[in-house]
């Protein structure tokens, strides 16, 4: 696949209504007060990130809109015909149920098994297909779970966390790879991260949550506004945009840094089969 | 023909214990892989206070024992959303309290002569023509629906949340789970006894896991070990005239430790994807 083609997960682009919305949604637990009248919307097309401190209510605030938990007050709206598909922050698979990566990804629906090495081949992992998903390192279940996310041709993809348990090189990867997604499937992209720095270079909106919303709209806006001021008190300006580093070498998931000649022009993708163990 | 081998109380046994482990071993699988041993065994436990209430009640006791086991095992999972008590404490005094209730229940009831030991430990030899009926409905039920939930319940165990967002009826099929664990319960109650069923479900699923290379492949293999097991337990019992709900368990164990004692080369692996 590449950008040329024109995707099915494409959204027409004249219908700009959010994919999903929370209005005004409060949520309590152990009387605790979790999110404190939250207004957001994720529109087609936008990668639209949460950031937060620890304990900001981030993963709470996605459980509500993907309709895990129900808010205790306000609602949470979906766009007719939205297909999500949700990437969970962890997964740990018990060592006593055998379970191949293929038998992972049909878990929910059975599909062909071309079909799941295409899908495996675009997050860079084809060889892992017929592994037990336990021999899995953190960044190769990421991808996995990216890929089973991306079968059922979601309008919106939902991460949580997307490169928990990848080292700092690895999470670089991750976010590309995600950023080059969106660009060939024209899906939304909602995504729950503390990694400020890598997140916020890919972002079209962010919101700063810590229970309530502290800010919302352009990264660069977000990032000058009192308030992320203050709960990130150590960011500045510079901290954003990693991406722009230097491109003579690749690195994949694992963080191996694979020499490259000097000069090539080509994408950098990461390396198929370069972290399997 | 087949009435007159019925007759046989040995035959008899068999089958009920190939039955029931037949059903034992693939949803001990799920047990297993989602890690309820001690729910199974708080469920069994209170399979007593069934027997009690179906007697009072005048019902059919093996109905009575699934009412019982699945109203337990709401109650457990209503009591575990509070969060108040620990797991593990919760399980215990449901456990132990199920338990005893049952016991002062049933020896309350007068005029019945009620052998304790053989709701406890299992009494597969004087099962009879009935129960074997009541055993293969249950248990076929169990299997049925096993069957039927066999993918939502995989989705759940590999992550519940991933599963829900993807559209799976999460409550009903966990109520669906629940209500296999007891049925399963009232069939086995009278192979092994309450206090050892938790053991033919867990401990052949556990034999099994050496061999699989696909979840289902363990469940079928789990219920292959369970009635080895079953015809291994009997024989030694009747040989060396021990009880035989015990002598099954010590078979499956047996069975356990032969299997991971095999070095690695000698274990064939079922080719898997």
């Amino acid at each position: 696949m590449n950008r040329e083609t024109p995707s099915p997960h494409a959204q027409p682009a004249t219908d700009a209504s959010p994919l999903l919305a929370a209005r005004d949604v409060s949520l309590e637990r152990g009387g605790r007060v979790i999110l404190d009248h939250v207004s957001v919307q994720v529109r087609p097309a936008e990668v639209t990130v949460v950031i937060g401190p620890n304990g900001a209510g981030k993963t709470s605030l996605l459980r509500v809109l993907l309709g895990l938990w129900k808010p205790g007050q306000g609602r949470v709206q979906r766009r007719r015909g939205l297909r999500i598909g949700y990437m969970p922050q962890r997964l740990q698979i018990e060592p006593v149920l055998p379970l191949s990566v293929r038998r992972f990804l049909t878990l929910r629906q059975r599909a062909p098994e071309a079909v799941l090495r295409e899908g495996l081949e675009r997050v860079g992992v084809p060889h892992l297909l017929h592994k037990p998903v336990q021999s899995l390192s953190g960044g190769e279940m990421q991808r996995v779970l990216l890929a089973r996310a991306l079968l059922n041709r979601p309008n919106l993809l939902v991460l949580d966390e997307p490169a928990q348990g990848v080292d700092i090189v690895g999470q670089g990867e991750v976010f590309k790879l995600i950023d080059d997604i969106r660009h060939e499937t024209g899906c939304g992209v909602l995504m729950v991260s503390h990694d400020l720095h890598l997140v916020m270079a890919g972002a079209d909106a962010v919101i700063c949550l810590n229970q309530h919303v502290c800010c919302t709209g352009r990264p660069e806006e977000v990032s000058r506004h009192p308030e992320y001021q203050r709960l990130f008190p150590e960011t500045d300006m510079q901290g954003i945009g990693v991406y722009r580093h230097d491109h003579d070498h690749v690195h994949d998931v694992a963080g191996d840094v694979h020499e490259h000649h000097a000069g090539c022009g080509h994408a950098h993708r990461p390396g198929p089969g370069g972290d399997s163990r | 023909m087949m009435d007159g081998l019925l007759d046989d109380f040995l035959i008899r046994a068999l089958l009920a214990g190939l039955m029931v482990a037949a059903v034992a071993g693939p949803l001990g699988a799920f047990v297993v892989w989602r890690r309820m041993a001690y729910f199974g065994d708080t469920v069994s436990h209170s399979a007593l206070l069934g027997v009690a209430l179906g007697v009072l009640l005048g019902l059919n006791l093996n109905l009575m024992v699934t009412i019982v086991c699945v109203a337990i095992a709401i109650l457990l999972v209503l009591l575990q959303r509070r969060q108040e008590l620990a797991s593990d404490t919760l399980l215990g005094i449901l456990a132990h309290s199920s338990l005893s209730l049952g016991i002062v229940a049933v020896t309350f009831i007068e005029g019945l002569r009620v052998d304790l030991m053989a709701y406890l430990f299992g009494d597969i030899l004087a099962v009879g023509t009935n129960d074997l009926m009541s055993i293969a409905i249950g248990g076929g039920v169990a299997l049925l629906l096993l069957i039927l939930l066999w993918r939502p319940l995989l989705a759940l165990t590999v992550h519940e949340e991933l599963a829900q967002v993807e559209g799976v009826p999460v409550l009903l099929v966990r109520l669906g789970l629940m209500l296999l664990i007891a049925l399963v319960i009232a069939a086995a109650m009278q192979v092994v006894g309450v206090l050892l069923i938790t053991a033919l479900m867990i401990i052949p699923a556990a034999s099994a896991r050496r061999f699989a290379a696909t979840p289902e492949q363990m469940a079928i293999l789990a219920g292959i070990i369970g009635m080895l097991a079953v015809g291994a337990g009997l024989w030694g019992s009747f040989q060396y005239d021990t009880p035989t709900g015990p002598t099954i368990v010590v078979a499956a164990m047996l069975g356990f430790i032969l299997v991971h004692l095999l070095p690695g080369r000698l274990i064939p692996h079922f080719g898997g994807r």
